[in-house]
């Protein structure tokens, strides 16, 4: 391997990328944009949850409870409605998630024995949605109920104040939207990552074979691995920067807590990178149309990448044959990884084994693209 | 690594042998039992038809694409065993333009200077020759893809010769560009030939065989003919040569089919170009036989025949005997 050559084939691939804006755009906008995308349309979409209210009683004690609702900014009541048809069409209409009933003898009942109900409907299309919908609900409700049985206790002479602390700690188990989005996060920017990283080599050979540079280029003494290593190295530049870009965007604007090493997630980084950047390079050797390659990228990148990397989805709670196979899933790795530096702040030691995984991943994928690569027209 | 050309064989100065060349594409056979020599310093053409061949013996010395059959040297080296030590030795012009359009004149010829592994020190001197051979000073900063079709196939002759290879191989490059252009492109191969560098240069233009030393005429994969301009207008044609002009040629054609002494006939422009054994004895001949029929040419005489005149000639010649053997 000469030196001088890998600065050429570096050198003339940073001025192809710098002239080529598509390339460019796919580098430095994608992060920013999937990165927002991916993370709002993850986690956020959990607050305000459209609401209906149908209040068949309208007494204090009822307006009581909606108003524990609409303090609640897990919900937003976007309707009131007077009749059940009503409530009925908002629902089939899309407008409301959940459609709280409160019964005409909601406060009578209360009075008389001490308990009542009120009635949830649910939108059970998007099955996640409602049972998380159903869950705040719960807590609103019940949150309201303490307050109402220890508004009867107190009424009653009693300052039985620990009857709260019980029913208000368990009810914490639902404020969860804080954690998930830390969790999610930094998952997202290895999705993000492993998506990108493909796309930007998977163009790299085949543009060469598409505009007929690559007849040129294997008639001189340039050696595959060269070729390879050349290329790659301003990939992996632009590849920090997204990564950087990325991390930045967790840490800072969603706001996920970053307790280990910038190093530690440098090395990670650099590892996942080069597994990702081999991914797309090998596939661009493999197949010689930018189209294809670059289709193909995404298509084995997207998948695996999103449902068996452990991201969203927790890999422990799949199927054990699905299991075995998120072991070939080189995302899942750097999932681990990445959550593990930003949550537990984890050392290289701490996380040997999802390194080691990467690392023969790395070295697998190099030496087959090395092979892969023929300087033959044949 | 640049290690030394290995010594050539004892009385061996040929730079490129094709010894019984085969390359079959599945049941297509695409050069079909080829052989030449090229000597050092000799500027060798290659015509034919587009399809004939040419492109891929090429790329079979180059190393680019593997003989079927039949061996293939260059510089001394078996293409087959150490195709990068080829690859060292070689310029190479490809038939489709392979430069980077979206990289300036100079930085295309710092990458292939680079690759090529120019040294540092010569690396100037050597563009800068690059750049006055193709005549593109002051547009060291202009993108390729803005250069016209001539100034981007010097450009490209300038990046194969880079490295100073003592063999080039140039696929069609003077096709798609203006004939005054064309003229300059062969000056510039001359100038290389007479430096010492061997030249092997493809072309569908049959004029230009005759800058050429010597041509070899490609048809179907086969080598149908082989010799400098000279030899081959006295021997490969089979006979010589006669201009008839005349006013009415289709009529005189017909008749001249079946004329005594006469072996072929064609029509060039508005003239006929008849091919006799004896031109001497036709030229006494013939005139009393067209009158007998009626017909009275303006003009007879012998003409040197053209590189033209020889390859239609042979390659008709080709297609007739393709034709028995089927």
């Amino acid at each position: 391997m000469k030196i001088r050559r890998l600065k050429a084939i570096a050198v003339k691939e940073i001025l192809q990328i710098w002239r080529d804006p598509r390339s460019l755009m796919i580098a430095l906008l994608m992060p920013f944009t999937q990165m927002f995308l991916l993370g709002y349309g993850v986690t956020l979409d959990l607050k305000h949850i459209p609401v209906c209210t149908f209040d068949r009683e309208a007494s204090q004690n009822s307006q009581a409870l909606l108003k524990h609702f609409e303090a609640s900014s897990y919900f937003a009541i976007v309707r009131n409605v007077r009749t059940y048809p009503a409530l009925t069409a908002a629902i089939d209409r899309a407008d409301c998630k959940i459609a709280i009933v409160i019964p005409p003898d909601f406060s009578e009942r209360l009075n008389d024995s001490g308990s009542s109900s009120v009635q949830a409907i649910l939108d059970a299309t998007d099955d996640n949605t409602a049972n998380i919908a159903f869950g705040y609900a719960l807590a609103v409700v019940s949150g309201y109920a303490a307050e109402v049985a220890l508004d009867a206790l107190s009424r009653q002479g009693h300052q039985f104040q620990q009857i709260q602390p019980m029913t208000v700690q368990s009810r914490v188990w639902f404020n969860e939207d804080l954690e998930s989005r830390n969790f999610i996060i930094p998952g997202v920017v290895a999705v993000i990552m492993a998506l990108i990283g493909a796309q930007l080599t998977s163009l790299t050979i085949s543009r060469e074979w598409e505009r007929g540079t690559m007849e040129l280029l294997i008639s001189t003494p340039v050696k595959p691995s060269e070729v390879m290593i050349g290329k790659l190295g301003p990939y992996l530049v632009l590849g920090w920067i997204d990564a950087a870009f990325c991390l930045m965007l967790a840490a800072l604007w969603f706001e996920v807590p970053f307790r280990g090493t910038i190093l530690t997630l440098f090395v990670t980084t650099t590892l996942f990178l080069i597994v990702v950047l081999g991914i797309g390079y090998l596939l661009s050797v493999l197949i010689r149309s930018q189209i294809g390659a670059s289709q193909i990228a995404l298509l084995l990148t997207m998948l695996p990448t999103t449902l068996l990397s452990g991201y969203v989805f927790p890999i422990d709670q799949m199927p054990m044959a699905i299991q075995d196979i998120t072991y070939l899933v080189y995302s899942r790795y750097y999932v681990t990884i990445i959550k593990a530096i930003f949550l537990k702040g984890a050392d290289i030691p701490a996380l040997a084994a999802p390194i080691l995984f990467l690392l023969v991943y790395a070295t697998a994928v190099m030496v087959l693209a090395a092979r892969a690569f023929r300087k033959s027209l044949d | 690594m640049t290690s030394p050309a290995p010594p050539d064989q004892a009385g061996n100065s040929d730079q490129v042998i094709a010894d019984d060349l085969i390359k079959r594409f599945g049941a297509f056979v695409a050069v079909d039992h080829v052989s030449f020599r090229i000597a050092r310093g000799e500027v060798m053409g290659f015509l034919g038809p587009n399809g004939a061949g040419k492109s891929t013996i090429i790329r079979i010395l180059c190393g680019l694409l593997r003989a079927s059959g039949g061996r293939a040297s260059v510089a001394g080296i078996d293409v087959s065993r150490d195709p990068e030590g080829v690859r060292q030795r070689i310029g190479y012009m490809s038939q489709k333009f392979s430069l980077y359009r979206d990289l300036t004149v100079e930085e295309n010829l710092r990458f292939f200077g680079g690759i090529y592994g120019v040294p540092r020190a010569e690396l100037g001197a050597r563009m800068r020759f690059a750049i006055d051979m193709a005549g593109l000073g002051g547009r060291e900063r202009a993108l390729v893809a803005t250069l016209a079709g001539g100034w981007q196939q010097r450009l490209a002759l300038g990046c194969a010769v880079l490295h100073r290879p003592p063999i080039l191989f140039l696929d069609e490059p003077t096709s798609g560009v203006e004939p005054a252009s064309r003229r300059r492109f062969w000056d510039l191969i001359h100038s290389l030939a007479s430096d010492g560098v061997t030249v092997l240069v493809s072309t569908h233009y049959m004029d230009e065989a005759e800058y050429c030393h010597r041509a070899a005429l490609i048809n179907h994969g086969r080598l149908i003919a082989i010799g400098s301009p000279a030899q081959l207008k006295q021997t490969a044609l089979g006979g010589e040569l006669l201009l008839v002009e005349c006013d009415a040629p289709g009529a005189t054609l017909a008749a001249l089919q079946d004329a005594p002494g006469v072996r072929d006939c064609s029509v060039f422009g508005d003239a006929l170009h008849v091919l006799v054994g004896d031109a001497g004895k036709s030229l006494a001949e013939l005139p009393e036989f067209l009158a007998a029929k009626g017909l009275r040419p303006r003009r007879m005489a012998r003409i040197a025949p053209s590189l033209e005149d020889v390859f239609v000639q042979l390659i008709a010649a080709d297609a007739a005997s393709r034709r028995e053997a089927a």
